[in-house]
């Protein structure tokens, strides 16, 4: 197979991954655009094994069998709940194979660059490097604090910008050095590369800052802005991609890489609109600085919030013509998505319109309330995104809120010195009835308090998820 | 405590201020209860089902008066001594819980304080959230509402629903609620559930949204920005030109509509007179008008007090007892206040009553303590309608600035993005620039793709991408190759952990992509 041959092969793979991403944009056509995307890979791996410049298959057989394997018993055994997690995990895997590749890359014999391809070679191995450095630490991170293994609270280090800066100040010296410097001592025309040269100390010195600063910049991120990591990491590990394509002069490299950041920047962008925040400042780290303070919710009267019964709460599901179900992040805690897609059914039969209202960041990363209730057998014509369902609000007999708070605060459109103030939510507040399912009193990630608990119309349902999902059934 | 609850004496009044249901919740609360015989026939509660729930069934009103500490009643005592004189039995200590109407009975006030008694008003309640469960002038007139509905309906000659049927068409009945209080809320969702098309005019704006949420026709007045709003959720008096354009569009719906249901009450002050002599006449034939504000002289001044009259063609309702003629509805509604009541003032569920005067909610309700008239309460802080969403405009502005500024920003962007653009492309050579077109292709090309995914399938999106970006896979391969153990070795490891990603990835998506469905 010669080299026109396997460029041809990576135009095809090229289309089918764009073909792959298009597919997604409907639940119909989902399945064939994954179908796509595997067809596109299989085509561009078994093109580049055939082509030129591949000979030691032996090593490549194992190497891929067993990460094909360990691949698959990852994908079968894990649960949608701790899909977010897997998604950190093999983001981090994007970012330590690019590290790898540009290290390797870096100390190929075979490179022959003079001039200016030269720097600019040596500066897209830097950025592969660093992009893929910081993609590797920062996803190892947000896989801890969303697996619970690490504080999912924003750890704020005093200075914390001027680390930041610093580490910024300190790689961009390090690329001036870099520049020119040999990979090896014996500098160019040697056949064999020792990596004992200053360039490989700068390259190796500037991934342990890299790596510093994607361990220092997810940390500083608190639990419900997850969603905008695990999109920015998505984003990073594509340019990522990307800029190991440049390193290696391969164009389906750039274009898978180009797509897949920029479908993570987009998600990232999508997210931060959602919570009416900038990018920046969700990446500055949590609340406490933007919102200044943010305790003071306003004065709005806080009666008494008044509880309620699971059997009452059944009773009121009975008597509604139309009931719409807010899941949130505490919903994927509890597991309650079986439960609730049995409620679902069961109010369904009993000719109860119900419906499911999924606001944008509900969950850990985007999408993950559809793929929980998707996974529960709730059909997803029922499920209704923000813009499709807050018309109907208004005309629902009964909303329950499962585990969710900020998502569904008043005060984001009446008050407007809340921290959330502007943020779009969910007007459950304007159904005639709110139940809210709920284990305290306790304010959401936003720290603040929640205006709708006090409302006329806002019935507390305390206590896990799931079994008052279940005492709602059982009562049905 | 011993709570007694007497029959009611007041001619007419068939409710009754305990059910065996609110009498469970109450002796929960370390009290315990008794019944003048026969004080629940007219609500269908047997004097059995009170024994029955552990109420005591004593023989008399006397009996009940001699030895109950605290008495809950529907309507105030009375002190004519016709029907018994109620007042004249209360002993010094007790607290006594029912209607009272402190405002417009003054001399009944007078005497339940020479009697040195703790009164509680149902009618005092501050209308604040918190009491909204106690709030006995809500749950009435919810069932006021209602019944407004079916009166007019049992004394109006054609269906409230249109229908098509084989003997013709029916239109259906248009049905105009002036007054979009608790008891018009009612009567509008009662009359929309019988088919019957609704409009709804009330001085307060807030009140459009839950008009309109009720399924009815919210009635604008073209004037100016007035807001009816007034204390403790209430509407106030409003201006001369105000009552002038919402008389001519009463004047005009008059005309057009079969049922007018009116519930315009300020309380403590004579009901303002919003359907003219002239209006009723300029309503159909068979026309019916129910004024629920009649006990206080009437939306229309034709209507009579607890009479059905016919004036020409139209019929005039103005029961004033509605909820008593649903005793067994209206009976549980009054109890369950009662017993939220009840459990306020017992907060360690001991048995024991604490009157405490600093409680918002009691203290309001407290008209007599001790024999000490304390009423009227400090003013209400809050009102219970919700607070006018504060204008804006400053955050407007700031808007408007932030796009203009966002305008510019984009324009010096495009200029940076132009000239960086060009600059590299001097200095780069021509292998680089190609590669360089194919990424800023590649950008544009998911950029616009990526928009168009439904964001249901966000996280099978980022799951796939997860995979596709394990393209970095080739880059591993081209260097597995190499004469360098040291790049080998690299290239091996990325290789692996590059596989894993694109079969976990893929795998994963293709798992979840199954549980979609329709």
């Amino acid at each position: 197979m010669n080299q026109g041959m396997v460029t041809a092969a990576y135009i095809i793979a090229a289309i089918l991954f764009i073909l792959s991403l298009a597919g997604l944009s409907k639940q119909e056509t989902a399945r064939r655009g994954n179908q796509a995307g595997i067809a596109g890979m299989a085509i561009a791996v078994l093109a580049t094994i055939i082509g030129d410049g591949v000979s030691s298959y032996g090593i490549l057989l194992v190497t891929v069998g067993v990460g094909g394997a360990i691949g698959a018993y990852l994908a079968r055994r894990v649960e949608m709940t701790q899909m977010p997690e897997l998604v950190a995990m093999l983001h981090s895997f994007v970012g330590l194979a690019a590290v790898l590749v540009g290290f390797a890359s870096y100390l190929t014999p075979e490179s022959h660059f003079v001039g200016a391809e030269r720097t600019i070679h040596d500066v897209e191995i830097y950025l592969g490097v660093l992009i893929g450095g910081l993609t590797f630490t920062g996803s190892v991170i947000a896989f801890g604090k969303l697996s619970g293994k690490v504080g999912s609270r924003a750890l704020i280090l005093p200075h914390r910008h001027m680390i930041n800066i610093g580490i910024g100040v300190a790689c961009l010296v390090l690329l001036f050095m870099f520049i020119g410097a040999a990979p090896d001592a014996d500098s160019l025309g040697t056949t064999e590369h020792s990596g004992k040269g200053t360039g490989t100390f700068i390259l190796i010195l500037m991934t342990l800052l890299s790596f510093a600063f994607g361990v220092h910049m997810v940390m500083a991120i608190g639990g419900a802005d997850m969603p905008v990591v695990i999109s920015m990491l998505n984003s990073y590990s594509g340019w990522a991609a990307a800029a190991t394509g440049f390193m290696l002069s391969n164009d389906l490299l750039i274009v898978v890489g180009a797509l897949v950041g920029s479908s993570g920047a987009i998600l990232s962008y999508i997210m931060c609109r959602a919570m009416n925040r900038k990018f920046l400042s969700v990446i500055m780290g949590g609340w406490g600085d933007t919102a200044g303070g943010g305790v003071d919710a306003g004065d709005e009267e806080h009666g008494e919030a008044i509880g309620v019964n699971a059997d009452e709460v059944a009773e009121m599901c009975r008597n509604a013509d139309s009931v719409v179900i807010v899941p949130g992040y505490g919903m994927a805690v509890a597991h309650a998505q079986h439960p609730v897609s049995e409620l679902t059914k069961r109010l369904k039969d009993a000719g109860v319109n119900v419906r499911f209202a999924i606001h944008p960041v509900a969950g850990r990363m985007p999408g993950h309330m559809n793929v929980l209730l998707a996974e529960a057998n709730v059909p997803y014509d029922l499920v209704l995104e923000m813009d499709e369902i807050n018309e109907d609000l208004a005309s629902t007999d009964v909303v329950i809120v499962i585990g969710a708070n900020d998502i569904v605060n008043p005060s984001a459109q009446e008050n407007p010195n809340s921290p959330i103030a502007g943020m779009p939510v969910l007007e459950v507040w304007k159904a005639r009835q709110v139940i809210v399912s709920k284990r305290s009193m306790a304010t959401g990630y936003a720290g603040v308090e929640n205006p709708l608990f006090f409302r006329e119309n806002t019935r507390m349902l305390f206590g896990d998820a799931k079994e008052s999902v279940n005492g709602i059934l059982a009562n049905l | 405590m011993l709570i007694g609850v007497p029959t009611e004496t007041y001619p007419g009044e068939k409710r009754v201020a305990l059910t065996p249901e609110t009498a469970g919740h109450i002796l929960k609360l370390g009290h315990t209860l008794c019944v003048q015989s026969g004080a629940g026939n007219t609500a269908n509660i047997a004097d059995e089902l009170y024994a029955a729930a552990g109420v005591e069934v004593l023989p008399d009103q006397q009996a009940v008066y001699d030895r109950a500490e605290v008495i809950l009643k529907v309507r105030a005592p009375s002190s004519d001594s016709s029907a018994g004189d109620e007042v004249a039995m209360l002993r010094a200590g007790t607290i006594l819980v029912s209607f009272i109407w402190p405002a417009q009975n003054e001399p009944l006030m007078n005497a339940l304080a020479e009697r040195k008694v703790t009164v509680l008003a149902m009618d005092s309640i501050p209308r604040i959230s918190r009491a909204q469960k106690m709030d006995a002038l809500s749950s009435m007139a919810n069932i006021a509402g209602y019944r407004a509905v079916v009166e007019a309906a049992s004394n109006f000659g054609r269906f409230f629903t249109g229908q098509i049927t084989a003997a013709g068409k029916v239109p259906p009945a248009k049905v105009l609620v002036i007054g979009a209080g608790v008891a018009g809320l009612a009567a509008i969702g009662t009359a929309r559930g019988m088919g019957a098309i609704v409009r709804a005019f009330d001085t307060r704006p807030e009140a459009a949204e839950q008009v309109e949420s009720m399924g009815a026709e919210f009635l604008m007045l073209d004037f100016k920005d007035e807001d009816g709003a007034g204390e403790g959720g209430y509407a106030k008096v409003m201006s001369k030109e105000f009552i002038d354009a919402e008389m001519a569009l009463f004047r005009e719906q008059a005309k057009e509509v079969d049922i007018i249901i009116t519930t315009a009450l300020i309380p403590g002050r004579p009901a303002p007179e919003l359907i003219t002599t002239d209006m009723v006449e300029s309503m159909k034939p068979g026309s019916v008008i129910v004024d629920l504000a009649a006990e206080q002289g009437g939306n229309c001044k034709l209507t009579r007090a607890n009479e059905v009259i016919r004036h020409g063609e139209v019929t005039l309702i103005g029961y004033t007892d509605l909820p008593s003629r649903m005793s067994a509805q209206s009976s549980q509604l009054y109890g369950t206040n009662l017993r939220h009541l009840l459990s306020d003032l017992s907060p360690g569920k001991d048995g024991a009553i604490e009157v405490n005067m600093e409680d918002e909610v009691i203290r309001g309700a407290t008209v007599i303590k001790d024999g000490e008239v304390t009423w009227p309460p400090p003013a209400p802080k809050l009102s219970a309608a919700p607070r006018p969403v504060p204008p804006k405009p400053v955050v407007e502005a700031d808007n408007a600035e932030v796009q203009t500024g966002g305008l510019n920003g984009t324009l010096i962007a495009v200029g940076i993005v132009v000239v960086s653009l060009l600059l590299v492309g001097r200095a780069a050579p021509a292998e680089f620039m190609s590669h360089f077109t194919v990424f800023v292709l590649a950008c544009f090309v998911g950029y616009q793709v990526i928009w168009s995914v439904t964001p249901a399938l966000h996280t099978p999106l980022m799951s796939v991408t997860n995979a596709i970006s394990g393209i970095i896979v080739v880059g591993a391969l081209l260097q597995i190759s190499s004469a360098s153990g040291m790049v080998v070795f690299l290239a091996a490891i990325a290789t692996l952990i590059a596989s894993i990603n694109i079969s976990g990835g893929f795998l994963v998506t293709q798992r979840m992509l199954k549980m979609f469905r329709k």
